[in-house]
């Protein structure tokens, strides 16, 4: 610590006024308060919120991804060795699989952070403000909502298109209405669907590679609308290599432990807990809003469950709320400070709607086969409407409660 | 703009033998351009900005069709300024833009039928555009025809260079060609570049025209709203 120190310390002079860098003060001064919590306090009237600065607050998010992202490059190797048809039991070549995996997803990440920190710093050091921290937490989630199998360069344009056009243009980190990683992935959807839908994409592959006989790599939202009417999907359902689960309590455990093909982080319901239990300990995610997303969720499941027009409204609400991104969703996307529902009764109705919308515009529209991520953009808009109005019912109700008394 | 229109008719008054070209009448020509752009300062005729700008093609017969009904517009509605009353002069300017409509959409049709076709309503739909009524009503009615005439000219242009180069864009990035050439080589494709499908998409042109507005306004500060 003391020699990282030591490096701020003799480098302060270069940027500080009339110093040869004195332009990029800000840009040093990101990274040293990356690094170091700042020695400074306010001097006068400051209103403590909270013990921890912003990005101490984003860091633990980062952490809260860390089991998500480890599983991914996991998953990503496991289902390569699947579909080349070696190393096909779970327990085997874990190195293998791991380091095949962190091979493909760790260029996704350093692309991402590089693309979206080099712009905020660019900007930051032209309007001479502060670099915000933001972009910590969305530079992580961007790797981790997408398909191992996407072009870097892709990667690079939505990364640039979110971070400026998602966020610095309404004025930077606090100020963003729609969330950056999933305008992100909004983009390369709609701007690339060939890249991120489909069968294709969610399996790791060699030039010239030949698949073995059977393999599909459909995933598990795929085959729910493909399944014939009226069947179990719960007992229908295959794995990537086209081994049926059998039943729906192995379809739940394979998607509880996310073996299966899918985004890099969202796979894993397990990781994603573990991640829910660091944000909702420390108190940053709001554990009202994914308990209300999940009320939205198993109720919108339920409904379709009582009408169960094809085999897809039939889908058993455990698995409705595994498979997919809707766990990944309630837990990192729709809990974003900035974009949510500000109100406590807000956050409540915010995040019912955007589990209830998630499952319905996965249900009824083929087209979009992740329903979530439209349905919290969506959301994100509607969140000032929300607050708005809970604001105004506040009122009125105070206003009543101080008319009877007088 | 009112005060600019006042002064512009006053003048016009006072010195009958204005010459053609005068600065007055050369700013009727240059000020939409920029300063007081149809669409991105007065923000009119954003719809059809939207809808037609996916193919330069289609945006530059847009243009022109505009271009055509505003010069006959404000030309008709600024001959007959001292005889329309004022009660009906809307009901008036949409019969003369109605009409001037169905001649363009006829010469369309007889001609470039394709594009008559990939245009569908939005030909009709000139007859709402916003930046017509609105020159109609704020220039023609109170200015001599060949002032109109360059107000018309000035305005048409000014909502021609947005569609234009908002197509330019969208046609490039999406579509890979321009004006049905194909300028993105190969080569690129092999390399794994790929057509962005969402510049195909209305939800793209409405944030190009925001970047034009972005680029106009940094270069331009006096267009920057105080608060």
């Amino acid at each position: 610590m003391q020699f990282l120190r030591n490096i701020f310390d003799n480098l302060r002079p270069n940027f500080e006024q009339g110093g040869k860098f004195e332009k990029y003060y800000k840009g040093f001064e990101a990274m040293e308060t990356f690094a170091f919590t700042p020695g400074h306090t306010a001097h006068k009237g400051a209103h403590i919120r909270d013990a921890i600065d912003l990005k101490r607050t984003m860091f633990l998010v980062v952490i809260a991804l860390v089991p998500s992202l480890l599983f991914g490059m996991w998953n990503t190797g496991h289902q390569y060795y699947l579909s080349i048809g070696e190393l096909t039991g779970l327990g085997e070549g874990f190195l293998d699989k791991f380091i095949f995996g962190a091979i493909r997803v760790l260029p996704i990440v350093v692309v991402s952070y590089a693309v979206g920190l080099g712009i905020e710093f660019a900007i930051a050091i032209k309007n001479n403000h502060s670099v915000n921290e933001g972009y910590l937490v969305s530079g992580m989630l961007i790797p981790l909502v997408l398909p191992s199998e996407i072009p870097l360069w892709m990667v690079a344009v939505a990364t640039a298109f979110a971070v400026v056009i998602g966020k610095e243009v309404f004025g930077g980190t606090g100020m963003n209405i729609l969330n950056p990683a999933l305008t992100a992935r909004a983009f390369l959807f709609f701007a690339y669907p060939t890249k991120l839908s489909g069968n294709a994409v969610w399996i790791p592959q060699e030039s010239g590679m030949a698949g073995v006989d059977g393999y599909t790599g459909e995933t598990l939202l795929s085959q729910a609308y493909n399944a014939p009417a009226g069947s179990n999907f719960g007992s229908v359902a295959y794995d990537a290599a086209g081994q049926q689960y059998g039943s729906l309590a192995d379809t739940l455990w394979a998607s509880f432990w996310g073996w299966i093909p899918g985004s890099i982080g969202e796979t894993s319901v397990f990781a994603i807990l573990l991640g829910a239990a660091i944000l909702i300990f420390t108190g940053i995610g709001s554990w009202r809003i994914m308990l209300s997303f999940l009320v939205g969720g198993i109720t919108m499941s339920l409904i379709f469950n009582a009408w169960g027009a094809n085999a897809f409204m039939s889908v058993h609400p455990l698995q409705q709320l595994m498979m997919g991104s809707f766990m990944f969703g309630m837990v990192f996307m729709a809990t974003d400070p900035v974009s949510a529902a500000q109100t406590v009764t807000g956050k409540w109705i915010y995040g019912f709607l955007a589990g209830f919308l998630g499952i319905m515009i996965r249900v009824f529209n083929p087209a979009y086969p992740e329903g979530i991520m439209m349905a919290i953009l969506f959301m994100n808009v509607m969140a000032p409407l929300i607050d708005h109005y809970v604001v105004e019912a506040n009122i009125n109700r105070r206003l009543k409660r101080a008319k009877v008394a007088a | 703009m009112s005060t600019e229109v006042k002064e512009a008719s006053a003048a016009a008054v006072k010195e009958p033998s204005e010459p053609l070209f005068s600065k007055k009448n050369r700013l009727l020509l240059t000020d939409p351009l920029n300063d007081s752009n149809p669409i991105t300062v007065q923000v009119l005729g954003i719809c059809s900005a939207l809808a037609i700008t996916v193919q330069v093609k289609q945006a530059v017969v847009m243009s022109l069709s505009v271009l055509a009904v505003m010069i006959g517009g404000n030309l008709i509605i600024s001959l007959l300024r001292n005889i329309i009353p004022s009660r009906i002069r809307i009901i008036v300017q949409l019969v003369v833009v109605a009409s001037l409509v169905i001649l363009v959409d006829q010469v369309l049709k007889a001609y470039v039928y394709d594009v008559s076709k990939a245009l569908s309503v939005f030909v009709g739909l000139i007859i709402t555009n916003c930046i017509i009524m609105g020159r109609l009503e704020a220039f023609a009615l109170a200015n001599k025809p060949w002032p109109s005439v360059l107000d018309a000219i000035g305005n048409a242009a000014g909502y021609a260079w947005i569609l234009i180069a908002v197509a330019v864009v969208r046609e490039l990035l999406g579509s890979g060609t321009l004006l049905g050439f194909k300028l993105i080589p190969d080569a690129f494709f092999e390399f794994g570049y790929m057509n962005n499908n969402m510049m195909i998409l209305p939800p793209m042109a409405l944030i190009t025209v925001g970047i034009i507005i972005w680029i106009q306004r940094s270069k331009n500060t006096a267009l920057i709203e105080e608060n």
